[in-house]
């Protein structure tokens, strides 16, 4: 419509200058004739005037004229108040959630006791492998003493954020001694570990990496080639970047897979073309390496080497929250910056003090790790010729991750899953879980059935398994 | 809103000038010397570049013994804050063995669940015995207990709502919820003044977000038209649904949400509400319910409700209410719920104990007191204050009290010499706030006695003289003299 006006208004213009142009035309040759005849050769002011240049005076004149006239531009009308009520009667916004459908309805299993190796659910004791609890740490009387006696002193909650009074000494002890425990300089608490990419890493991190609004290249799963393809890309695309900080975040042992990650590669990759590493071990952490420091002990990196640790201590440390640990400039960058840590309560102290107890009992007592090692064996030998499965872990993640040897990579592959993982209990008395994806998961990693192992078991429950 | 006096915006802009000058100047050195020394980063970008943490070097390190000043006692009326001591010019701060007890006027303590309570604390020691301190895994998974089923139900029914669902932290669940709701194509119109959770959560969810003037309901009636009628931004499609987020109690400002008009205006134009109580919630209220029940909005009006354990309830985590349907479309597909660890079972044991007390069901009049003394409190206080001369911001009957300060050197100083006199108070300065709107904020707490107020309004009468802010005339106070005598004839 506009274009068509516009070429409604070049045309007129153009009519109107042609035509006007004519009619000088036709006026100056008739002038020319009028005034040539008289004086054609007069001289005024020793000026030559020429009838003629009388004429392009005049159409000079005109041509200013034509110029100086404003292009013609369809008035702007905004929306009257009537249409905008109409406009907004009309709308109609979808539901807020979509329907239910059958598959939602499902409820998790109850348990009635604490989620140890065993716990009670509808009144069975079932073999529980469905909680982190890699060193069996749940129940675990010098836990329990620590925290009644904490609870008791502080109450619960620590009512404020870490910046206006809610920092309590068990805090600052807390994040002392796991520093002290990993050989760090210096770590940070927060109450559920968000932080802030390889594909089969879990949502948290994505989420995180999305909101600092940094560009995210995925490599595929653990598999360095990947990994280094991806970075020599990323290095050439942006020779101006010098400046920019890049990071890739990988986890220790991965939550969506149990499969462990191959440091020393990554660590010479890292150093060769210069990205600061983040490594989340809220898997590995207690569990990998001769004394539980980790996936760094476990190949023999010093830990400097890595920038960032983060970990959640619901795992291994069996009480909830997480933790930060690196360099002190990076820990005190976070202190300031970082939201999850300014914006909101501190975590509660019994808590704390749950994982300091929980460092202490791990560092008096490494055979726990050795038992959750030797569990692992046991099971993954006792799980290897179940037919139509295979395990898809690394040998020593504590998460025995189940798949299909032939998987349709579609949703009736979960179905089965769920119906395994619905009669074990009734059946046998074990306790599993499958994998569940949300969808706003960016995951690609085929689901299965999830165990995770603990020192807690005893061999009569693997053998159940 | 708040107007700024005109002298006191000029001087508070010149001191952050002179601020900002001199950290330049100590930048530019700084960056003479380094160059001497070379950098052992090579090759590696800076964590920080230059001027981002300038902020923090410059201005915050040297005020940073006002913030994060650790405590070794419950946070309860009256606490003990470990003094540090700084051998490097405030870079970095030790602690000490030496306490001071002081009068906490800074934690959320609203309703004093803060330390351990005679009726709650042994049933949360019994249940840690029972369910021991966390469950290790995420709540689809194997960390649903009993105890989380009927905190839920006791949450739902407190709060008003048919059904409800509970997380560890409070943060989470904004960041969480938001992007489940609503994705690309949708429109969440927020308030300018809306916590940090809530604006990550709505970047996080990908859909457009827009902003309403702080509070007023017919700024929010016009973004709507406008929107509503000019649909998506560039496609012109119409939305696909639209949020309003608002809050309860503003945490930076005391004041309460224009809840009715809100609510009103969302309905007609077919906008869905999220009201986010986590100051609210057991604060105010005739029994503790919130901003609806004290506003007299209906609690099926708004359809999304949220909430936090921290403050009222002295416990953690957060919550999410609504109708069943909701609820179960969250259960299932929120990351939030599959993937992080449930809510630490002694906390939500302590949560039901709280909301027992609140309601009067443990058998004694303790929540009933708790209430009527915190609104008591709440009104004495800022009356008393606003009598004195300060500009005190805030509704009455809400319980957080901000002070305005403006000038930055003031911030320290206030903080500092309250702490002489024993008295604990929290300063926030930008970026929490706006820059020049730097501010103390006093919470107040049903724990808090006649005695300690009087006690906390002279001190802060005395330091609030020698500082300077009393930006408004006091009332003199010779007129209640005169009243005496004419009583007397």
């Amino acid at each position: 419509m506009v274009e068509a006006v516009n070429t409604y208004q070049i045309d007129t213009v153009n009519a109107m200058a042609s035509a006007v142009k004519s009619m000088a035309k036709a006026a100056s040759d008739w002038l020319t004739f009028a005034f040539d005849v008289p004086f054609a050769r007069a001289v005024v002011f020793g000026v030559h005037i020429g009838g003629h240049l009388f004429v392009e005076g005049l159409l000079l004149v005109v041509i200013l004229f034509l110029l100086s006239q404003k292009s013609y531009k369809p008035p702007k009308r905004p929306l009257t108040k009537k249409e905008i009520d109409e406009l907004c009667d009309e709308w109609v916004p979808e539901s807020l959630i979509p329907p239910i459908t059958k598959e939602m309805q499902c409820e998790p299993p109850v348990l009635e006791s604490a989620a140890g190796p065993h716990t009670i659910i509808d009144g069975k004791d079932v073999v529980n492998f469905t909680s982190a609890n890699y060193l069996g740490l749940i129940g675990h009387e010098k836990l329990l003493e620590s925290c009644s006696s904490a609870l008791e002193k502080y109450g619960v909650g620590s009512c404020g954020p870490r910046g206006f009074y809610g920092t309590i000494d068990v805090h600052v002890d807390c994040e002392a001694r796991i520093a002290k425990f990993l050989g760090t300089s210096d770590s940070i608490l927060y109450v559920i570990l968000l932080n802030f990419g390889d594909e089969g890493v879990h949502w948290g991190i994505q989420n995180g990496l999305y909101l600092s609004r940094s560009t995210i290249v995925y490599f595929k799963h653990n598999n360095m080639e990947s990994l280094q393809s991806t970075l020599e890309k990323v290095t050439q695309d942006n020779k101006r970047a010098k400046k920019l900080r890049r990071y890739i975040v990988v986890e220790a042992v991965y939550q969506n897979s149990g499969q462990i990650a191959p440091l020393d590669e990554i660590i010479r990759l890292k150093e060769k073309y210069f990205f600061r590493v983040l490594l989340d071990e809220s898997n590995s952490f207690g569990v990998l390496g001769s004394s539980g420091r980790g996936l760094t002990e476990h190949w023999g990196v010093p830990i400097e080497k890595i920038d960032i640790v983060t970990a959640a201590m619901g795992h291994a440390l069996a009480t909830e929250g997480g933790f930060c640990t690196g360099s002190a400039r990076v820990i005190d960058h976070q202190r300031l910056s970082s939201s999850g840590y300014v914006f909101s309560a501190s975590l509660p102290p019994y808590l704390a003090s749950a994982a300091i107890t929980a460092i202490d009992v791990l560092e008096e007592n490494p055979e726990l790790i050795k038992k959750l090692k030797q569990n692992i064996t046991t099971l993954r030998k006792g799980l290897s010729d179940i037919r139509g499965l295979e395990i898809a872990s690394d040998p020593q993640s504590p998460i025995i991750f189940l798949k299909l040897k032939q998987s349709t990579g579609s949703s009736s592959d979960l179905e089965l899953f769920e119906d395994i993982a619905e009669r074990v209990p009734k059946e046998d008395n074990v306790f599993v879980a499958t994998s569940k994806r949300s969808k706003l998961d960016k995951c690609t990693l085929p689901v299965g059935i999830r165990l995770f192992v603990s020192a807690g078991h005893t061999e009569s429950d693997l053998q159940k398994a | 809103m708040i107007t700024i006096p005109y002298l006191t915006a000029l001087t508070t802009y010149f001191s952050y000038g002179l601020l900002f000058a001199f950290g330049q100047l100590r930048d530019f050195f700084r960056k003479l010397i380094d160059w001497w020394h070379a950098s052992n980063l090579q090759g590696y970008a800076p964590i920080c570049l230059g001027l981002e943490d300038f902020y923090i070097r410059r201005l915050y390190l040297r005020i940073q013994d006002c913030f994060g000043r650790p405590i070794s006692s419950p946070p309860d009326a009256w606490f003990d804050v470990v003094e540090r001591v700084s051998n490097d010019n405030n870079k970095t701060l030790k602690r000490t063995t030496k306490v001071s007890r002081c009068l906490n006027l800074g934690s959320y303590n609203y309703l004093g669940f803060a330390a351990s309570d005679e009726y709650c604390t042994p049933r949360v020691v019994e249940s840690m015995k029972r369910f021991s301190p966390s469950t290790c895994s995420t709540r689809v998974d194997g960390g649903t207990t009993t105890l989380h089923n009927e905190l839920e139900e006791c949450v739902a029914s407190f709060v008003g709502k048919p059904a409800a669902l509970v997380f560890g932290m409070g943060y989470v669940t904004n960041s969480a919820i938001l992007p489940v709701l609503i994705g690309k194509g949708g429109l969440i119109i927020s308030d300018s003044l809306n916590h940090n959770s809530i604006v990550n959560g709505a970047r996080g969810s990908g859909a457009s977000v827009r902003v309403f003037q702080h509070n007023t309901p017919s700024h929010l009636e016009k973004v709507l038209r406008e929107h509503i009628a000019e649909g998506q931004p560039r496609t012109h499609r119409p939305w696909k649904k639209i949020i309003v987020v608002v809050e309860g109690i503003y945490s930076m400002e005391g004041e309460l949400c224009k809840l009715p008009e809100i609510v009103a205006i969302s309905k007609k134009y077919k906008a869905y509400v999220y009201l986010d109580e986590a100051h609210s919630i057991g604060a105010v209220g005739k029994s503790g319910r919130g901003v609806c029940e004290l506003l007299g909005v209906d609690t099926a009006d708004v359809d999304i409700m949220m909430g936090t354990f921290t403050k009222s309830f002295g416990s953690c985590g957060g919550y999410i209410a609504g109708s069943k349907d909701l609820i179960q479309y969250l259960k299932y597909s929120c990351p939030a719920h599959l993937y992080a660890t449930s809510i630490s079972p002694p906390a939500a044991q302590q949560i039901i104990s709280a909301i027992k007390v609140i309601l009067g069901e443990d058998g004694s009049s303790r929540g009933a007191q708790k209430l009527a003394r915190i609104r008591e409190n709440s009104n004495f206080f800022r009356s008393e204050l606003q009598k004195m001369g300060f500009e005190v911001l805030g509704d009455n009957d809400s319980p957080v009290m901000p002070i305005m300060l403006y000038n930055p050197a003031k911030i320290p100083a206030f903080s500092r010499e309250c702490l002489k006199q024993n008295v604990a108070v929290v300063t926030v300065a930008f970026p929490a706030t706006p820059l020049l709107l730097a501010r103390a904020r006093i919470c107040i707490s049903a724990a808090h006695s006649r005695e300690d107020m009087i006690k906390a309004l002279e001190v802060i009468s005395r330091v609030g003289d020698m500082v300077g802010i009393k930006y408004f005339p006091a009332e003199p106070k010779k007129e209640q003299l005169g009243e005496n005598r004419v009583k007397l004839e």
